[in-house]
């Protein structure tokens, strides 16, 4: 029995959330609708445990999807590189789950509450789908169904503000045109070499270099991707995104959305096209670096002049991205790891960030402004505490998640002999302080008014849970710093 | 030269299709012209990939007798299938998205919805009085 589960895991952790979706909608209670998703989000997060320790043994896990074995059929994989979004997006959607029962009912009408959850369950499975996947065209569908199931989340947050409408709107023309390069991409790939399997893939084009229809498709498949990860000058859709969503729907698609599409991102530069150096290496160099470190700084700016938290929040997501896709830029072992280190770290510290901030809104009614942030520190102490110990965290103080992925950021760029990298890294960390400095000031240092909020146990659950994560990932770091590395080692391997 | 140019118009036709969707989808202001724009840059891509499966003189891929028979390759108009359906699901939940901008905002188009936006924001914002979003009490 066991044996049979282990053995179709890659498939089980794809399908439990989708098949749970079907089931939630027919449940219109809010509560047992809850309570089912919070099980099937548990489950999966659960499964993937008993996958990463699997991992540990076998390394490398093919499924192949009703027994046509591939480069036929489709095929799933999971090695040490997938595991970490597997992790990343199972863990933060269970504690964003528990976090939403309290919060959704306040944002969204009753009746649709069980649709929501459905929509829930769907993007989440989508997400799983697009980084278990090994086919390149079924990655195109998963991409599809998480991302039309994140628009139609957004858009719910219109019963609190229209202005959801319209930013659903601008994240699904966006996200469709960038799906749809993606496409033109793989088929161009397609094209000429007449397979969709990622690893048979690999193998095909390392005889095709400089073919132009190669590097067209290439070309595509980037842009396609970068549009999803809202890499720099790609991001519009993003801040409007997740300022208007609603509060448990911003905290999930900023913590898990676009780790999967920048993991998706690292298996096209270093795992599909691994053969074409000359490409790669060109592209991280003249494409990626330079945008990753325009990222780090606009989207700092950008933050520093924003009033509005959750956008606020939203642009530093963008510099954040920038890290991460820095990491991937200087292309070295080391490097690519603390990219991986950072896509974990981040996960926590926004996903913390975002639920701070939406329990604040939920007590004062409002948009979260600076304005009205203003000496609430000491009416919601926990919640505020909280709050401080992860932008302490973004800010990359020591002890905590974000210093360890600043300090192998910053050692990669050094060993590979890019000073001026790691200086430019460590300007851009000076400038997060400022806008995170302005929050706390505005909330511990300022009179306020006197309003008593009875500070609620089952929102700060989470809140608490993610704190620690922090905390804990900050004082010791060796499980997530191993499998950064051993994913690496299997990204990039003994090449460079 | 020119044989070969008319050789692939099948390609050409598509990417002039490409870029009319693509320059509809940026250059229009209207929130359903947009839309009108993504279904031909998609459409475009199916038939890229319908052109991929078509190989000259080939059969539809159905099992023949005889040893001499080329096939038209299936496979990309199955993932086509897959697209159109994705397609239409974009679609549709792009078409009741502006159904839902016009009933709140009376306008489908990006300028008049982006300064009532703006309108809004700045209040908030700017002169320190809090719009009340209807949150329940």
């Amino acid at each position: 029995m066991i044996d049979i589960l282990i053995k179709n895991l890659p498939i089980i952790v794809v399908l439990c959330p989708l098949m749970t979706s079907l089931l939630v909608v027919l449940i219109p209670n809010i509560f047992f609708s809850w309570i089912l998703t919070t099980l099937s989000t548990f489950l999966t997060f659960l499964f993937s445990i008993l996958l990463y320790q699997e991992i540990q043994i076998h390394s490398h896990i093919s499924y192949a999807l009703g027994k046509w074995m591939p480069p036929i059929g489709i095929e799933y994989i999971i090695d040490k590189v997938a595991i970490i979004p597997v992790i990343i997006i199972s863990g933060i959607s269970f504690i964003a789950t528990i976090f939403a029962y309290k919060i959704m009912p306040e944002e969204i009408e009753k009746k649709s509450i069980s649709k929501v959850y459905s929509l829930w369950l769907l993007a989440i499975a989508g997400l799983l789908g697009l980084v278990t996947t090994g086919d390149a065209f079924n990655l195109f569908v998963f991409l599809e169904i998480s991302s039309l199931a994140s628009v139609a989340l957004v858009a719910m947050g219109a019963h609190k503000d229209k202005q959801a409408l319209v930013a659903a709107y601008n994240y699904l023309i966006i996200g469709a045109v960038g799906a749809t390069l993606y496409v033109i991409g793989v088929g161009l790939l397609y094209g000429i070499t007449g397979t969709l399997n990622m690893a048979d893939l690999t193998n095909r084009i390392s005889d095709l270099n400089n073919n132009r229809a190669l590097i067209a498709g290439f070309g595509f498949m980037i842009i396609g991707i970068m549009v999803k990860a809202a890499v720099f000058p790609l991001h519009i859709w993003l801040p409007r995104a997740y300022a208007y969503a609603p509060s448990a729907v911003s905290v999930l698609l900023a913590a898990t959305a676009t780790k999967a599409s920048l993991y998706i991102l690292a298996r096209i530069l270093f795992s599909i096209f691994e053969n074409s150096e000359n490409l790669i290496n060109n592209t991280l160099l003249f494409v990626i670096l330079p945008l990753s470190l325009l990222a780090m700084f606009a989207g700092t700016i950008m933050a520093i002049y924003e009033k509005d938290i959750k956008r606020l929040l939203a642009h530093s997501s963008v510099a954040q991205i920038g890290y991460i896709t820095l990491a991937f830029a200087i292309g070295t072992k080391a490097s690519v790891a603390a990219g991986f280190i950072h896509m974990f770290n981040h996960a926590i510290i926004k996903g913390g960030l975002f639920i701070a901030i939406t329990s604040i809104g939920f007590y004062i009614k409002k948009r979260v402004t600076i304005n009205n942030l203003s000496g609430l520190g000491r009416e919601m102490p926990i919640t505020f505490f909280c709050f401080v110990i992860c932008s302490l965290s973004l800010a990359g103080l020591p002890l905590t998640a974000g210093f360890i992925s600043k300090l192998y950021l910053i050692k990669a760029s050094i060993s590979s002999d890019d000073i001026w990298i790691a200086i430019l890294i460590l300007i851009s960390s000076a400038l997060s302080v400022v806008y995170l400095w302005k929050i706390i000031e505005v909330m511990w240092m300022r009179d306020g008014r006197k309003i008593v909020i009875k500070e609620n146990p089952t929102i700060y659950i989470s809140l608490i849970i993610i704190t620690i994560l922090n905390i804990y990932f900050g004082l010791d770091a060796s499980l997530v710093v191993n499998g950064s590395f051993e994913a690496a080692d299997k990204l990039i391997g003994d090449l460079k | 030269m020119i044989s070969s140019t008319v050789g692939i118009w099948n390609y050409w036709i598509v990417f002039c299709l490409m870029m009319i969707g693509l320059f509809l989808v940026i250059g229009r202001k209207n929130f359903l012209k947009k839309i009108v724009g993504l279904t031909i840059f998609q459409t475009s891509v199916f038939l890229l990939y319908i052109t991929f499966g078509k190989i000259k003189g080939g059969t539809p891929p159905i099992l023949n007798e005889s040893i001499n028979t080329i096939y038209s390759n299936p496979l990309p108009h199955v993932l086509i299938l897959t697209a159109i359906v994705v397609g239409v699901a974009t679609t549709a939940l792009g078409l009741s998205l502006v159904l839902r901008i016009n009933s709140e905002y009376g306008s489908i188009e990006e300028d008049d919805v982006s300064a009532q936006d703006l309108v809004d924001y700045h209040d908030d914002i700017e002169t320190g009085k809090t719009l009340d979003l209807k949150f329940k009490k």
